[in-house]
């Protein structure tokens, strides 16, 4: 068969970047095609099961660098599915960070005032609970108590969870089973169905070339539905306008990729990777003392031994939050919870020892340990290698498991930072015999993180950016990346809200771009639910974002 | 590659036994236990099922296992050689190294700027997965059978469904002062 597919907007990958692009042009009445690398699941398939091949694993990846890991999600939806829901804005001085470029790394245009129009159209579209002490998890209502025990604040964590219908189960990363969770699956993405786009999962992108009359023709190939290191053929779709938000550690693969048919890249492709500083800590807490110290009690006789219970992280500490603070040294900590399976192994015994009779006895403590989650201001160390065979990883297991090529040698600044961090939750946790801390190793699988950034960042300069201040890729006109890719550098907190809200801004420029290309596309869509009032907020901004 | 011979698989179990135990450790399975080291109480890593694991394909480590065996060996034979430690009484090489010569191997193979380290922090890998969360099989059937990882972490149990509900999660009451610049919709300001 010679007849080639068309599409008017091909969006690669389904989570926040590609869901919100997709239900905007699609409801302003553009054809989108999306195409998504894993599988499509739906809330009953989510399984509590940590078995080899159980949701778990199919929906979610871990890709092993040199000096970085990453975690991220792999499935219709992306990491609005897998992740823990945490929902903040950032601080309004990550939007003036100089970084490792020693001047503002974010474009002119955007400062936290500029992106608060399009923080309320995300919060309008995917609910968001501000959680109430009601809702903080025994895990995070301990944190607060030893904050507050060593003279600190801590904050309940805004979080994308319906917080009537969650049961605490703690398997987020499998996906809500419950649908408490609002993931994209919820909002965006039926929106997007809706208005008549289309979802392919288990659809991976490879690369981009462009066809004679300006358009551009994405090259896919189909990948087996459990068994992820087989593939089931190739395909082409050419469309006019390419949204890429495969997730910051495989948009800059997919470009790079690219680079042989549609030209040289811009040197910030596949440069300036922020982990967006992220490390872990371990608590592992004296029960008698959280009990004597802190006077807590679940009112069963335990003080806590409550690591499996709860919906992710719901507290932080936001002392160092602070805009007068030099850059290196403002970082949160967060409460979090890690499953096992990737989430024992990096945790280090008191002794130093990631394997053992001593770790054999922390594991044994496992219901009492309490993990803090640092958000530091990295150096965009990371750099990416040339791209693999196909995909952004050579795949070890069926599914979960694969090697990039991604590297990240952290520099001074961020090792400064984080042992900064280190320190302060060692203060605070260690304080009159409370717990022992000792940080998770870098050693194994170098740093890790479940917030891959800036791999492909907006900016003002082009050098240092790959994207215009309209995520355009610069001197590729109508290729779009709208993924955590486009966030500068890191946020200091977790980033999907930024995310979103980038997305969100990102929209007109797409649509103006699509209309300059022959779409009859128009913008100006309510939120999925019909809600108007975040689009009114944002309406002063959007004549300015579609002029080029 | 030559055929197998039932004595090769045997010795290429013992000595991956040999090193899951030095992952996580377990009391002897019997007097004559060679694999398992016996430095620790309870099941360890080979109870919990890491043999089963490891041969599973779906871990993609299961076609180099041979590999692995033969390259633990080849090690142990030269660190037993460098420190004079006694080998050759029927064992692979590494099996009859002791815990501590086991474990000092494994620091060794899988420190940063090790060549083969990708491959010695893989399999160590699986063989924490076996104990920590039972990776190759269903959760609730290991929970229900004793499971020595999931067990003795304390693990809570599922619903009759399967699912897990916690019906007690907080303790109910603010903790802390929140921090003076946290926005109307609970954002650092």
């Amino acid at each position: 068969m010679n007849s080639v597919e068309r599409t008017d907007v091909l969006v690669v990958g389904t989570g926040f970047g590609g869901a919100i692009a997709a239900y905007h042009l699609a409801a302003g009445g553009a054809k989108v095609v999306m195409l998504e690398r894993g599988p499509w699941l739906s809330s009953g398939e989510f399984e509590h099961d940590y078995k080899l091949g159980s949701s778990y694993t199919r929906i979610f990846d871990f890709v092993v660098g040199d000096g970085m890991s990453v975690l991220g999600g792999n499935c219709v939806g992306g990491g609005s599915v897998v992740y823990f829901a945490a929902m903040p804005r950032a601080p309004r001085f990550v939007f003036e960070r100089r970084g490792s470029i020693h001047r503002r790394m974010w474009p002119a245009a955007i400062d936290r005032d500029t992106l608060e129009p399009w923080y309320d159209r995300v919060e309008e579209s995917i609910p968001i609970t501000k959680q109430g002490w009601d809702d903080v998890s025994y895990a995070g209502g301990l944190w607060a108590a030893a904050c507050r025990h060593a003279g600190r604040t801590a904050n309940p964590v805004p979080a994308a969870v319906d917080t009537s219908t969650c049961v605490n189960c703690n398997w987020m990363m499998a996906g809500c089973r419950f649908d408490a969770k609002q993931s994209l699956l919820l909002n965006y993405l039926p929106a997007a169905l809706a208005h008549g786009a289309e979802i392919r999962p288990l659809h991976e992108v490879q690369s981009i070339s462009r066809n004679a009359d300006g358009d551009y023709r994405v090259h896919y190939t189909r990948v087996h539905d459990e068994d992820y290191r087989q593939t089931e053929g190739t395909g082409t779709i050419d469309a006019k306008v390419i949204v890429l938000a495969a997730g910051a550690a495989a948009t800059p693969v997919i470009l790079q990729r690219s680079e042989p048919a549609l030209g040289p890249m811009p040197h910030g492709v596949g440069r300036y990777f922020s982990g967006n500083g992220e490390r872990l800590n371990t608590a592992v807490l004296n029960e008698d003392r959280v009990r004597e110290v802190l006077g807590l009690d679940r009112g069963d006789g335990l003080g806590y031994a409550a690591n499996q219970i709860g919906k992710g992280p719901t507290v932080a500490n936001w002392d160092r939050l602070d805009g007068s603070l030099p850059e290196y040294s403002r970082y949160s900590l967060e409460q979090l919870y890690f499953p096992p399976g990737l989430g024992t192994i990096l945790a280090l015994a008191e002794d130093g020892s990631w394997f053992g009779p001593r770790k054999k006895e922390m594991l044994e403590r496992w219901q009492s340990w309490l993990i803090i989650f640092q958000m530091i201001e990295d150096d965009n160390e990371g750099v990416f290698g040339p791209p693999p065979a196909r995909g952004n990883a050579d795949r070890l297991s069926q599914q979960m498991l694969g090697v990039g090529r991604l590297t990240y040698k952290p520099t001074a600044n961020t090792l400064g930072a984080w042992a900064m961090a280190d320190a302060e939750c060692k203060d605070i946790l260690e304080r009159d015999g409370l717990a022992t801390v000792t940080p998770w190793t870098n050693d194994l699988v170098g740093a890790y993180t479940v917030h891959p950034l800036a791999s492909c960042r907006i900016g003002d300069d082009p050098h240092t950016s790959a994207l215009d201040d309209r995520h355009e890729v610069r001197g590729h006109p109508g290729i779009f990346v709208t993924d955590g890719s486009a966030v500068p550098g890191a946020l200091t907190v977790n980033p999907a809200m930024t995310i979103s809200a980038l997305a969100e801004r990102a929209i007109p420029g797409i649509v103006a771009a699509a209309r300059e290309r022959g779409v009859e596309v128009t913008y100006g869509a309510p939120a999925p639910d019909g809600s108007t009032s975040g689009r009114r907020g944002a309406a002063h901004l959007v004549p300015a974002l579609m002029r080029k | 590659m030559a055929p197998q011979t039932p004595d090769d698989h045997e010795h290429r179990t013992t000595t991956l036994e040999a090193f899951a135990d030095t992952i996580i450790p377990g009391e002897k399975r019997s007097a004559g236990d060679r694999a398992v080291a016996g430095v620790s109480r309870g099941g360890g890593a080979v109870q919990a099922g890491a043999i089963e694991l490891l041969e599973w394909d779906a871990t993609g480590i299961t076609g180099g296992l041979d590999d692995f065996a033969a390259a633990l060996n080849r090690h142990a034979a030269a660190y037993a050689a460098e420190h004079g430690i006694p080998t050759g009484d029927g064992v692979p090489p590494f099996v009859s190294l002791p815990y501590e010569d086991r474990a000092a191997m494994v620091r060794w193979l899988t420190a940063p700027g090790h060549p083969e380290k990708a491959l010695w922090v893989s399999l160590a890998l699986f063989c924490n997965m076996a104990y920590d969360s039972a990776a190759h099989m269903s959760t609730v059937d290991a929970l229900a059978a004793g499971h020595p990882g999931l067990t003795s972490m304390g693990i809570a149990p599922p619903d009759a469904d399967g699912l897990w509900r916690f019906r007690a999660w907080s303790y109910g009451r603010p903790l802390a002062d929140v921090h003076p610049a946290t926005t109307e919709s609970g954002s650092p300001a």
